[in-house]
């Protein structure tokens, strides 16, 4: 009862790819998660806990999905190693969890009797237990238990309570943190058996107890096989895709509009109400100016990521993605990709860390870095600030060909430009790269399921809380070093122009306009691409803070929009969005790329490339506006 | 000698000349030279064993692209690259 949270033994869930493992870490844990990294390796780790009915405190580990012990890809090796404690840095945990697709015995089965080899204590929890019995899938539990020598329990992860029966027999078993003392040149010698043991003999086996223990109707209704007729039609399934992209990013502009207005008043009413009770002076500037205006300009795009990251998870969930990467490995492979390439592009779209995190499931090393320098120029939510206070600033709203918001069509057009310039690059990669030969793809079509409401809203609250947890701490406080920057020193007596002009940012400011003038940027842009560096979306707050130097808190969101409406020409604009195109990414995804690369080498190659693309793209189009007079 | 190069009995053939919708068992899985055995093992793993049921869904592209196909209750996407190194013979039956 009052063991120390350390004490508590760590158990860790395993199991085959979308096999419902996520659903039933959420179930067990709630809120109580912690995601990180594993050592060395930019594999998720999510740790979470949860007390038993018995009162104990347990610690779980969601694994990686894995098909096999015997690793093909990142994620497969981390797997591996931390249940064999081969993992540096890793405590073995004391008990697998191995979590089996009901509806799925086959696979799930043989990994099963692969990882009782290794002799850990293991039980088995049949997941979708509801979906197998609405196919008519009939398992005798209790036979399968005495034929695999395992403790077996029934499982519905996405269903409240549906979880008890796993709990009870952790509570049974008593798994402690002593019992797991394991010698660990046992386990490499297991390894090396399950190495060696033919594939086929464990696939006899699992055949002998499927045929004892289950019964399954010759023909199961086959939701997934005619949904699949539409998803993967030659003509209709890349229209869908097409269609489901486009619904995507119209969805991120106008649902998002109502509670951005709510989050812009509440932020100026904070403004109001901090200028009511503070005395005229430095605090007060710098809490109104600073703090609220800095970080309340960039806080007003969580609906917009909000929206982004639903669609994105509730795709991930319903089984769609893998089919969207099917239609688009054809054109992907033109240019050197792999189609599984797509999931962790499509993650860059909310923000490029997660996504290069994902091109762990990639077995292809340079299919991997390819992947991996291209993933920046998917433009990330923390583009949409900027891109989202350029378009409202400088493109009118309007309704084109009949139902498309021409603001929503603006943000499509640099989405796709995003995108082929992606492909370019990965063209002239696929030439530069040594080619290794043709890839295999050989990648699972799950069945589709209705997203799971609570799945998607655990995943949802982990993005939210990052997303202001960085608002909160990076962003805060790169805001409060630029309104000192801003500030001081004060103009000299008798000086005429804006303050901020006699300040140190204005003086880097001023030192930067040299080179970025021939791409039509003013000194002002110049300061909040500095700050920008460490975090895109803090341009937005940085212009903010630098343009409304003498605004009140309350107008700077709203004021900003018409104030750089009316302070810069068309071409600047243009030229802004297409320099955030491609713009140099933040220092997150540099670090990523250097710890997922193991070397400075292509992060510095990415940070190049990108800088040259930007200047390049700003250039063309600043001149290219200006020639047409707009 | 390679085992690309066996000639096949009459009536079996790889997976990626098979036509969508047809049912098939899998005869065998040959090894690809350059890998060591690896991607012939993971399809086994992943259940393409020799006596399974195998059927085409789906060629994407009008044949041109990578393919859908369930083994199993499974369903997998495809390239020609690993869809060729699976031996299958049309028909529900054992071959003969």
């Amino acid at each position: 009862m009052n063991e120390h949270r350390a004490d508590a033994p760590l158990i860790a869930l395993i199991g085959n790819p979308n096999c419902g493992k996520t659903a039933l870490f959420n179930r067990l844990t709630g809120a109580h998660q912690k995601v990180g990294n594993y050592a060395g390796v930019t594999v998720e780790r999510k740790e979470g806990r949860f007390t038993s009915p018995a009162g104990r405190t347990w610690r779980v580990l969601d694994l990686p999905g894995a098909y096999s012990l015997l690793s093909a890809t990142p994620d497969e090796a981390v797997t591996r190693d931390v249940i064999t404690g081969a993992h540096f840095g890793e405590a073995a945990p004391d008990g697998l969890v191995c979590v089996v697709d009901a509806t799925h015995l086959r696979l799930n089965l043989r990994m099963v009797l692969e990882l009782k080899q290794l002799g850990l204590p293991m039980l088995v929890t049949l997941n979708m237990m509801d979906v197998a019995r609405a196919r008519g899938i009939h398992i005798d539990t209790a036979r399968l238990q005495q034929m695999l020598g395992l403790p077996v329990v029934e499982a519905v992860a996405v269903r409240p309570g549906g979880e008890q029966a796993l709990l009870a027999q952790l509570d049974a078993l008593g798994w402690s943190t002593s019992a797991a003392t394991h010698a660990p040149d046992q386990l490499s010698q297991a390894l090396d058996a399950i190495a060696q043991a033919p594939v086929e003999d464990t696939h006899r086996r699992v055949g002998e107890i499927l045929l004892a223990c289950t019964t399954q109707p010759a023909h199961a209704l086959r939701t997934t096989a005619q949904l699949d007729r539409w998803a993967l039609h030659p003509v209709a399934g890349p229209l869908i895709l097409a269609a489901l992209m486009f619904l995507v990013f119209q969805a991120v502009f106008s649902w998002a509009q109502a509670p951005m207005d709510l989050i812009d008043a509440g932020m100026g009413a904070l403004g109001d109400l901090t200028r009511a009770h503070l005395p005229e002076g430095m605090l007060r500037s710098l809490l109104i100016e600073g703090v609220i205006g800095g970080a309340g300009s960039v806080l007003i795009f969580l609906p917009q990521i909000v929206i982004l990251f639903g669609f994105i998870l509730a795709l991930e969930d319903s089984g769609y993605l893998p089919r969207a990467a099917l239609l688009l490995d054809r054109l992907m492979a033109s240019v050197g990709l792999s189609g599984r390439a797509f999931i962790p592009l499509l993650s860059s779209f909310a923000c490029a860390v997660p996504g290069i995190m994902a091109t762990r499931t990639m077995a292809n090393p340079r299919d991997r870095l390819v992947t991996i320098l291209i993933a920046p120029l998917m433009t990330c939510s923390a583009r949409l600030p900027v891109y989202a206070l350029l378009i409202a600033a400088f493109i009118p709203e309007r309704t084109v060909l009949g139902w498309f918001n021409l603001q929503g069509l603006v943000l499509f057009a640099l989405y796709v430009a995003g995108v082929a310039s992606a492909l370019l690059v990965a063209l002239v990669l696929k030439r530069l790269l040594k080619q290794g030969g043709a890839q295999a793809l050989l990648m699972e079509l799950p069945d589709y399921h209705l997203p799971h409401l609570r799945n998607l809203a655990v995943g949802l609250w982990e993005r939210t809380r990052i997303f202001v947890q960085r608002v909160g701490t990076i962003i805060l406080s790169l805001m409060i070093v630029l309104w000192f920057l801003s500030n001081f020193p004060a103009p000299p007596e008798g000086a005429s122009g804006p303050a901020i002009q006699h300040s140190l940012a204005g003086l880097i400011g001023r030192a930067l306009e040299g080179v970025f003038a021939p791409i039509g940027f003013n000194w002002q842009i110049c300061i909040a691409l500095v700050p920008g560096m460490a975090a895109r979306e803090v341009a937005v707050a940085a212009l903010g803070t630098v343009y409304a130097m003498s605004q009140t808190g309350d107008e700077l969101s709203g004021a900003l929009v018409q104030l750089i409406g009316h302070a810069w020409s068309l071409p600047t604009a243009l030229s802004l969005m297409a320099w955030y195109v491609f713009a140099p990414q933040c220092l997150s995804t540099v670090i990523v790329a250097r710890r997922e690369t193991n070397g400075w080498r292509w992060p510095l190659v990415m940070v190049a490339y990108l800088f040259a693309l930007a200047y390049g793209a700003a250039f063309v189009v600043y001149r290219l506006a200006l020639a047409w007079g707009a | 000698m390679k085992p690309r190069e066996c000639p096949l009995p009459p009536d079996v053939i790889t997976l990626d000349r098979l036509p969508a919708q047809t049912e098939a068992t899998i005869h065998r899985v040959r090894t690809l030279e350059l890998d060591g055995g690896a991607l012939r093992r993971r399809l086994l793993e992943l259940g393409f064993v020799p006596g399974e049921r195998v059927q085409v869904l789906k060629r994407v592209l009008f044949g041109r692209g990578p393919l859908a196909v369930r083994v199993g209750s499974s369903t997998f996407a495809m390239r020609e690259l690993e869809s060729s190194l699976v031996e299958v013979v049309v028909g529900t039956g054992a071959p003969t």
